[in-house]
């Protein structure tokens, strides 16, 4: 007896009620850049310069005295949060303090640090500093920088590769969905205010790297069933597509899942935004391989002519995977 | 037909046994980490104990897979080296050279003046008009050749007048080969203070022009590791030109005030071109003065000895500065000639405060200030508990995969997963064999692979599903399974690796850890679907030769 999460043969039209699929996404992503517009992203000090000081304490955290304690040192803009964790004990209580970048300076406070431990050690006396991490405005513009270059770079290499591998049209789908998929993530941490940081940016390109790992596996199909069925109408050929290949869609996306809601639920508070943004973009990616990579490739068109089979001959990647 | 060369067989199972032998230290991480150190120490001649060493048979491979700062605890800094400040320093260090070149020509230059000018430049200011062309060409005979690849046939110093001034800055080639020095001066004296302190394992490295990273895992936090580093450790000896108790004492050029150590309210003025500097110290102990009181001794190379004592014979009974950081730490008077190069500091020093200075000392200035860009302090307790919860969160997510893929595929599904955990021990022993850093992301990136390290099996076995309904007989399904799946295997596995690649070339610390197991978890678990599987899969389909197959 085996577990099945598809039937064994389906025959799903994907493309019946594509404009409301589509109509949906462009729903999303207006929804993401309007929230972008507005409230902006959540930007961790990695990206805005500033200090973060984790504390732990075994009191009760008083974010007011906290807030009370620091208020004499003039710091300008201050956040205090509690942080939460199934794994903390009921003698454990962390907070997250975040101090904004002091205006006119190129790197560190000196001895600003130290200054904010002594005046929290005056209210709270068990208090640690687990950590303490200070970036400069200076570090932090160049880090957003190379941080969207990754991104740029990654979509462009990925772009040159399946345009190799594929035709044209297959790459453009494929592109379309990965920024359809960066966006709606991009627009999920806008709209939740989850810290975004250095990290993100890993998350967002594993993103990349996922939704095109299922967009290409479909795409091969597809390019093996326009070879089988040379009279095919181009949506029956996708849908045929996706319907093969739709049991092992399910199955990496359960298995892929299974691992990060495990390490969502277990893997503690540090990397927990880390972790969110890439099981957001697991289900993203799976989403947008049917109704936009393909959407995009059936609008498209592809060039259907293989009555000259030689055509690829001189192509030096056409035999890379015989 | 379904078949697989012997020799391959031997192989593929000998790759398997040399990674898992080589992930295997891990299991016993702390074990192999004392036995590691205490070799280490053996063999740096230290007096440690042997037994130690014995704890780990030394035929097995020892290598670790290093923990990131954020796992382990310790301080990151990120600094920028303030290369224009040794342009400063060369600049001061011109004008007593300049002055007397000048000095000797009076009869064409007339006097002359140091001006107010730009910390690169030194602007002089000679009293006959016209005389600055002639000036300047004086000058210009100080230049030397730069030593450098690029800047051959250049001068260190351009010269040109302007008016009644001349202008004196370094040439282009010369800033490029001074930033070049600075920077690698300033990574040796990092290097070296922070292995006088002797913390274990520090990353020491330049990026980028002028930057350097500096890890040191362990330590307390970034302030302690900035203390170590020291700021501005700058040791010179000056001459005073005369003591004051007023701070807002106006200084002639090429003069400045400087405040007492230990002395409240008591500043010098001193002569800006220090006589000798910190850099030429070859040597410096802690001791004791005459009257039993903590000082330091110090002894310079040959080019300061002689500077030194040129300066001191012509000197004496003229008080002179010995100043650290800024500060004025004596000013003795001097007594006689001192020929040898060696001398005596004395201070109201207590004996660790003479033991720290002589550290410094013997470490050598830093040519040049240090901005911090960027500081992390990491408590161990943080990265021991980020390493408890992503242990048990891997392990949750392994035996999670595992028992869903036996559900979906049965017997195949086991097959996959002894393929999974060869996976897992493979990553391992390559991240140990490579010397690579685990971070809290890179644990993610693990987790990741478990979860996507199934996808390759399951299109194979999702496509030998379809062939079972098209082609004849088990043995051809599972061969065309194999072949037909591959291209897609590939295709997908490439895309995500050059995303890995592009997160490794560009991210740094904890990104890059993240890339580093992506990438190589890409590589184990393609080789696991492709050779590991499919051999499992064959060596039981020889045994059994089922006629009918259920995936």
């Amino acid at each position: 007896m085996r577990l099945r999460l598809v039937p064994e043969e389906t025959s799903w039209d994907f493309f019946s009620r594509i404009r409301l699929w589509v109509g949906f996404s462009v729903l999303l992503l207006i929804l993401s850049a309007a929230s972008f517009a507005t409230r902006g992203l959540n930007y961790g000090i990695d990206f805005q310069g500033g200090t973060t000081i984790r504390t732990e304490s075994a009191q009760d955290l008083d974010i007011g005295a906290y807030r009370d304690a620091l208020a004499a040192l003039e710091l300008g803009d201050i956040s205090i949060t509690e942080v939460f964790d199934p794994s903390f004990g009921p003698d454990k209580h962390v907070a997250m303090i975040r101090i904004q970048a002091q205006s006119g300076e190129e790197s560190v406070g000196e001895g600003r640090i130290e200054e904010v431990r002594t005046a929290l050690q005056s209210v709270v006396e068990d208090i640690r500093f687990t950590a303490v991490e200070s970036v400069g405005p200076k570090v932090s513009g160049e880090l957003i920088k190379t941080a969207a270059i990754a991104v740029l770079l990654a979509m462009g290499a990925v772009l040159v590769y399946i345009w190799l591998r594929f035709e044209w049209q297959f790459a453009v789908g494929a592109v379309v969905a990965l920024v359809h998929d960066v966006l709606l993530t991009i627009g999920v941490f806008s709209v939740l205010q989850i810290r975004f940081d250095l990290a993100i940016i890993a998350a967002l390109l594993t993103i990349v790297g996922y939704s095109l790992n299922d967009t290409v596996v479909i795409f091969d199909r597809v390019r093996e069933n326009l070879r089988k069925y040379k009279s095919l109408a181009l949506r029956d050929v996708l849908n045929l597509a996706i319907n093969e290949t739709l049991s092992r869609t399910i199955m990496t996306s359960v298995t892929t899942l299974i691992a990060l809601i495990s390490l969502i639920v277990l893997g503690g508070d540090v990397i927990r935004g880390f972790v969110f943004a890439m099981t957001w973009g697991v289900i993203v990616g799976t989403y947008s391989t049917v109704f936009v990579a393909s959407a995009i490739l059936l609008r498209l068109g592809v060039k259907r002519d293989w009555s000259k089979p030689d055509a690829n001959e001189g192509n030096q990647f056409a035999n890379v995977d015989a | 037909m379904l078949q697989i060369d012997l020799w391959k067989r031997v192989m593929i199972w000998l790759l398997v046994a040399a990674g898992l032998l080589l992930a295997l230290p891990n299991a016993f991480y702390s074990r192999v980490e004392t036995v590691n150190d205490t070799r280490a120490a053996l063999a740096a001649g230290a007096p440690v104990d042997e037994s130690a060493a014995s704890g780990w048979p030394s035929w097995l491979p020892s290598g670790l897979v290093n923990l990131g700062l954020d796992l382990r605890g310790g301080a990151h800094l990120l600094v920028e080296v303030q290369v224009e400040d040794v342009y400063q320093a060369r600049m001061e260090s011109l004008w007593p050279e300049v002055r007397d070149l000048l000095r000797a020509a009076r009869d064409e230059v007339g006097t002359i003046r140091l001006q107010e000018s730009a910390p690169d430049e030194l602007v002089v200011r000679v009293g006959n008009e016209g005389g600055a062309a002639t000036a300047a060409g004086l000058v210009r005979d100080l230049a030397q050749p730069v030593v450098s690849l690029t800047g051959v046939g250049a001068s260190d110093i351009e010269v040109r007048s302007q008016g009644q001034d001349v202008i004196v800055t370094l040439s282009e080639a010369e800033r490029i080969a001074t930033d070049e020095r600075t920077l690698r001066q300033s990574l040796e004296i990092i290097r070296r203070r922070i292995d006088e302190v002797g913390t274990r394992e520090p990353t020491i490295q330049r990026q980028g022009a002028d930057r350097i990273l500096i890890q040191v895992p362990g330590i307390g936090s970034a302030e302690e590791l900035k203390a170590i580093i020291g700021t501005t450790a700058q040791l010179t000896f000056q001459p005073v030109v005369t003591q004051t108790s007023d701070p807002d004492y106006r200084v002639a050029s090429g003069e400045e005030l400087i405040p007492s150590l230990d002395e409240e309210g008591v500043f010098y003025i001193l002569e800006q071109a220090p006589v000798v500097t910190g850099e030429e110290l070859t040597d410096s102990q802690p001791s004791f003065d005459q009257n039993n009181r903590p000082a330091v001794s110090f002894r310079f190379n040959p080019s300061g000895a002689r500077k030194f004592g040129d300066y001191t014979a012509a000197n004496i009974g003229a008080p002179f500065a010995i100043v650290l950081d800024d500060e004025v730490i004596s000013a003795p008077v001097i007594q006689s000639h001192i020929p040898g190069g060696s001398g005596i500091i004395t201070g109201n020093f207590t004996v660790e405060e003479s033991t720290n200075l002589a550290v410094l000392l013997r470490a050598g200035a830093l040519p040049a200030g240090l901005e911090f860009l960027e500081e992390r302090t990491i408590g161990p307790e943080l990265g021991a508990d980020s390493i408890e919860a992503g242990k048990i969160a891997c392990i949750v997510a392994f035996v999670a995969v595992l028992i869903f893929m036996a559900l979906s595929y049965g017997l195949f599904g086991i097959f996959a997963n002894i393929a999974l955990i060869v996976n897992v021990g493979l990553l391992f022993g390559l991240l140990s064999l490579l010397g690579a850093t685990l971070t809290l992301p890179g644990i993610a990136g693990i987790v990741l692979t478990i979860g996507m390290a199934v996808d390759a099996n399951v299109l194979i076995f999702e496509r030998i599903r379809e062939e079972l309904k098209t082609a004849r007989g088990p043995a051809r399904a599972i061969e065309l399974g194999y072949e037909r799946a591959l291209s897609a295997i590939v295709d997908a596995n490439i895309t995500t690796f050059i995303t890995a690649v592009i997160l490794f070339a560009i991210g740094s610390g904890p990104v890059r850890g993240f890339a580093i197991t992506l990438g190589l978890g890409i590589v184990t678990s393609v080789f696991t679907a492709i050779f590991v599987t499919r051999l499992l899969v064959i060596m039981w389909f020889e045994r059994r030769r089922p006629r009918t197959l259920e995936v």
